[in-house]
């Protein structure tokens, strides 16, 4: 159950969004947030979802784990809508009853920031975690700052780092269900008592995953020194980045999409923002 | 054959407690492994056997005593860092925990990650990957996360990169250790593809008798001392010697042993199951 952890997973593929360079999908992906918050009116709002809907399809990750992903979105989700639809004044009024007021502004203000947010989870999940590989994005990452060398910080060291922490969070969480069995079998309990008490019972788990924590950072140490480590300089890498013709496409749509947006915000229609 | 890839001689090394007394681990170790040799190392526990291993790599400086890798002096006081990373290249290591050596979440990522570090070319590298995977017999894992290997794969992943920096030499410390059987027999079998077909020198550090008997040659190392040293069938004749420093011999000297204990006339120099059945069927030679 605690391996089912889809934040930040890899789903490997060959469609032209896995493809596509890592560089330019971290910018892309700026863009396309970009695009999704200049949305104004229902049409553009319709583009924006027309556009999420077209990127899961190209993706070829399936609806299931979409929606999947989405699920820790359902608390901000909620408090949204909820500001939304009851405190939004407008002309048109819908439900009225005590104090409350629903107009449709609210409704259509709510659908709209549902939208947008999902549409940029969206967006960031599937042209940057779940079809690019994690040492991809962090080998892009390192790429993209590499300008900032020039005024010393340590850029080579912050990717390494994001890396090992990549590869080690499944060996982690693996240690740790390893852990809670050992200690439930010794009559641990973690799901009963106040919050105080269970906080407490997580010590005993705590300790054993620092400790093996710190046991493991020091033989991969050992390992890499093993295998020439020695820092960024002077280091090469099997994949070489190069900017295909796909990227300049996708530069394109990406462009075009805007554009859109921002041209269907110039009609007048329904409720805009 | 007399040509010396590593040779160890009055080697010491010790290291201070935390209350300021001095353990020694190794003490004026004499070793020659030949080149293109798959050598075995046994001891027990502190024994000092993983010391010696990371003393070849300098991961340790010894206090005393010299080192020869490949005809360079490694514990001369002035060797550069060329040299000390040279040598690293030359002579790989892997570990006994497969999980704490793979650094990238993609296996050839990881494979790569000992060339790069030495500067080769990106298509070089390429072409390094894919030999040390097809080597290793993990090409079809290539674009797996190290997480979804068994053991015994992770451990040949492991293997892997260290083929791709191009060693000389491979020193396997414990690396059977933490495997089931049929893991351990994966990489003991990659362990002698390694020697027999590119003849690599092999260090197989280890404290299973029955894969010390698959190599050449077995050095038992006690109390930071070599205490027998030579072909397998010769050193597990000891076996009282063995047992003694808390070694045990493979089954088949084990039973032969007890046979001749009892008065038997049986050879128990024999370490594969089929020498040790020929020999016993020979005290029924008459029934034949």
């Amino acid at each position: 159950m605690i391996k089912d952890i889809t934040l930040g997973q890899y789903f490997p593929g060959n469609t032209v969004l896995h493809r596509l360079d890592p560089r330019m999908k971290i910018i892309l992906t700026v863009a396309y947030i970009v695009g999704v918050f200049l949305a104004k009116n229902m049409i553009s709002f319709a583009a924006v979802a027309a556009s999420a809907v077209l990127l899961v399809i190209i993706s070829g990750i399936s609806w299931k784990t979409i929606i999947k992903s989405m699920k820790p979105l359902i608390f901000i989700v909620a408090f949204t809508t909820f500001f939304n639809l009851f405190f939004t004044t407008g002309d048109v009024l819908l439900i009225s009853f005590w104090r409350i007021n629903i107009y449709l502004e609210g409704v259509v203000y709510s659908v709209m920031m549902i939208l947008r947010i999902s549409a940029m989870l969206v967006g960031t999940t599937i042209l940057l975690t779940y079809t690019t590989s994690p040492i991809m994005l962090t080998d892009a990452l390192e790429r993209l700052l590499a300008p900032l060398r020039k005024i010393k910080l340590p850029v080579h060291e912050f990717s390494m780092m994001m890396t090992i922490a990549l590869r080690f969070i499944p060996t982690l969480i693996e240690e740790t269900d390893k852990i809670m069995s050992a200690q439930k079998a010794r009559g641990a309990d973690f799901e009963s008592g106040s919050l105080m008490r269970r906080a407490k019972a997580l010590v005993p788990i705590l300790i054993p995953l620092f400790i093996s924590a710190f046991r493991r950072a020091d033989e991969l140490a050992t390992a890499m020194e093993c295998r020439c480590y020695r820092g960024g300089d002077g280091r090469t890498r099997m994949t070489k980045l190069k900017y295909a013709a796909r990227d300049f496409f996708a530069v394109l749509v990406m462009a075009a999409f805007i554009a859109s947006v921002a041209a269907l915000n110039m009609i007048p229609m329904g409720i805009s923002l | 054959m007399n040509d010396p890839f590593i040779k160890v001689e009055k080697l010491n090394f010790s290291y201070s407690e935390d209350d300021g007394s001095d353990v020694e681990v190794l003490r004026d170790l004499d070793l020659t492994i030949e080149r293109g040799s798959l050598v075995a190392v046994l001891g027990h526990n502190g024994s000092g056997k993983s010391t010696l291993a990371k003393l070849i790599n300098l991961i340790l400086t010894p206090t005393s005593g010299k080192i020869f890798v490949d005809g360079l002096e490694i514990t001369k006081p002035d060797l550069s860092e060329d040299e000390l990373f040279e040598n690293r290249r030359n002579v790989g290591m892997v570990f006994q925990n497969p999980d704490n050596q793979l650094v990238a979440t993609i296996v050839e990522e990881d494979i790569a990650f000992g060339p790069e570090n030495l500067g080769v070319t990106p298509s070089e590298i390429r072409s390094r990957v894919d030999y040390a995977l097809e080597t290793v017999g993990m090409t079809e894992f290539a674009r797996h996360s190290p997480h979804q290997l068994s053991g015994g794969q992770k451990q040949r992943v492991a293997i892997a990169g260290i083929i791709a920096m191009m060693p000389k030499c491979i020193i396997f410390d414990e690396s059977t250790a933490m495997l089931d059987p049929s893991g351990r027999r994966e990489v003991m079998d990659t362990i002698i593809r390694l020697n027999r077909e590119f003849g690599i020198t092999v260090l197989h550090i280890t404290h299973y008798m029955n894969e010390a008997a698959m190599c050449d040659r077995v050095v038992v190392i006690n109390d930071g001392r070599i205490e027998l040293d030579g072909k397998p069938e010769e050193v597990f004749c000891h076996v009282s010697h063995l047992e003694r420093i808390g070694l045990d011999v493979p089954q088949t000297v084990e039973v032969l042993n007890e046979l001749k204990k009892s008065g038997l006339p049986v050879d128990i120099a024999k370490l594969s199951a089929d020498d040790c059945a020929d020999e016993i069927m020979k005290l029924f030679g008459d029934h034949k």
